[in-house]
């Protein structure tokens, strides 16, 4: 069966993403980390739309990158703000609040 | 809200795009509260953003993006318009809870909740590619079909699980709950309004009509996973909000333990009948959405004053603001479920799906649920008691002056708590819906 690689590629990128979240330290490598565990949820789509030969998995994609794209504009918007604000580039720097 | 009323006074349900989209009584009672809901928030909202130097446009157009999402989440039975939807009311809190922009503590409400967010709804779409790949459509009456053909296996479960996730997180259900108290505090006071009660009711929305109208047919995938969150979030939510000094992280942490009550019809809904805790859970987010609503204006209106929302500073109110002090009472009351006021009704029904159902599971947790009622209580009562018998801090003996929106806000939801509290057929009668066509299997 093709799709089984096609899969585990996706798995293999989707836990190198989340394993990137929680280790980077970095604001703009965990976004990138984040865009990673996406990049294999589309091609876990796109595989399985292929399999089943229905256009739906690439709509869904599709759907996927744009609104990706609209999250990490938010998400840099965010970085620049603790940055210039804060001097603070490290997301987990930000600890004021407690408990 | 015309259009809303005319569609419900016709009666009958219109399905679009292939059974895509569809407005029939859930989707309305919802798009009815989620104006409602949002209505409230922006006369909380005025004067605090006109007083603090904010931009103001912008605010309000982003709630209103946010309020859109809400309407079509309810609407929507197909993943990838539940999946637009989702981001859709996400992505402009994420900037709301950033809104005040000079202050760390704001900026850090806006980054964690930016982070759990992108990275819980990744694994919501992860899980839904599953879900696509194993039933072949994104359309939720076909994946009940796939649902109920008996054996899903090890990925169809894990697939389910993945999804579930995404919206727990949504509505802060443990232990998907840590940027909520963080959150919560850090925002502007009436986003946090606007976070636990739209948000989290359109999160809640999602849940519904994927489990009742998608994942019914095999509750043994979903049913533990649900037991276990509900347990989780009463338990958690109200014992930490026990030991809270800010009246707003302690609202933020018992917003966490009345999801856990939210959630106790999901749990026991295959034992027993479903339309029972499906109404329940309905009633429930209803109820909660207005006291909470309530509560977040009356610590909006004196935190005015008082620049902080500590418990001390809190104390000796009656003495010189007595109607917010009496107000706020009451709302605190209605959480804690005293009757009367509209909270006992949603524990009433949250209680009669537990026994409707009635295996020891669903035994086991009505008892959960009685004992964190007791606990809430406690931390409930204790601000009232600081307001009540305390003597004023600051010697200050002038009334809080309450802004005509404010006072509009707080007036509106409490006839809301005090009518729903007296005359709970009224909800009743609303959320009297019939359960979507799938049915519990095994």
């Amino acid at each position: 069966m093709q799709i089984i690689q096609f899969l585990i590629l996706a798995a293999f990128l989707f836990c190198v993403g989340v394993y990137g979240v929680i280790v980077r330290k970095n604001s703009v490598l965990v976004l990138m980390s984040i865009e990673l565990m996406l990049a294999g949820v589309n091609l876990n789509f796109l595989a399985f739309s292929a399999m089943l030969n229905d256009t739906a998995g690439q709509i869904f994609a599709l759907f996927v990158i744009a609104i990706a794209a609209a999250e990490v504009g938010v998400g840099l918007a965010l970085v620049i703000l603790i940055f210039r604000g804060f001097g603070v580039s490290d997301f987990n720097e930000l600890d004021e609040m407690k408990g | 809200m015309v259009p809303i009323l005319t569609l419900a006074a016709d009666g009958t349900d219109r399905v679009m795009l292939g059974g895509a989209y569809v407005v029939d009584d859930f989707a309305l009672v919802f798009k009815g509260f989620f104006l409602l809901a949002s209505y409230v928030t922006i006369l909380m909202s005025m004067d605090y953003i006109a007083d603090g130097d904010y931009k103001e446009a912008e605010f309000y157009f982003l709630m209103l993006i946010s309020v859109v999402g809400m309407m079509v989440m309810s609407s929507s039975r197909e993943l990838i318009t539940i999946f637009v939807a989702l981001e859709t009311i996400s992505i402009p809190t994420y900037l709301l809870a950033g809104w005040r922009k000079h202050d760390e503590r704001s900026s850090e409400a806006s980054v964690k909740y930016f982070l759990y967010g992108a990275l819980s709804s990744a694994v919501m779409l992860y899980g839904m590619s599953f879900v696509y790949g194993l039933s072949g459509s994104t359309l939720l009456a076909d994946i009940s079909v796939w649902a109920g053909n008996g054996d899903i296996g090890v990925i169809g479960t894990l697939a389910i699980l993945l999804t579930l996730v995404g919206f727990a997180f949504k509505i802060s259900a443990v232990p998907f709950h840590f940027w909520a108290p963080d959150t919560y505090e850090g925002a502007p006071t009436p986003v946090t309004a606007f976070l636990s009660v739209s948000s989290k009711a359109g999160g809640f929305v999602g849940m519904i009509v994927l489990v009742y109208a998608a994942f019914a047919p095999d509750p043994a995938a979903w049913q533990t996973f649900m037991w276990v969150i509900a347990a989780a979030s009463m338990t958690v939510g109200n014992v930490v909000a026990l030991r809270q000094k800010n009246v707003v992280r302690m609202l933020a942490y018992s917003s966490i333990a009345q999801a856990g009550y939210m959630l106790v019809p999901f749990a026991v809904a295959p034992d027993g009948d479903t339309a029972v805790a499906f109404q329940a859970t309905i009633v429930y987010i209803l109820i909660y959405g207005i006291m909470n609503l309530g509560a977040f204006a009356c610590v909006i209106a004196i935190a005015r004053r008082t620049r902080s929302a500590n418990i001390e500073s809190f104390s000796g109110l009656f003495y010189t603001s007595p109607t917010l002090t009496v107000a706020l009472t009451a709302f605190l009351f209605s959480l804690a479920g005293i009757p009367v006021l509209a909270g006992w009704y949603g524990k009433f029904v949250v209680f009669a799906s537990v026994l409707d159902a009635g295996n020891t599971w669903a035994i086991v947790l009505g008892v959960v649920v009685a004992v964190n009622s007791v606990i809430a209580f406690f931390y409930y009562g204790n601000v009232c008691r600081v307001m009540w018998f305390h003597k004023p801090v600051d010697g200050d003996a002038h009334p809080i002056r309450v802004p005509a929106a404010l006072r509009l806000g707080i007036a509106l939801t409490m006839i809301g708590t005090l009518v729903v509290g007296a005359f709970p057929q009224l909800v009743a009668h609303v959320s009297d819906l019939a359960p979507f066509a799938p049915t519990f299997g095994g």
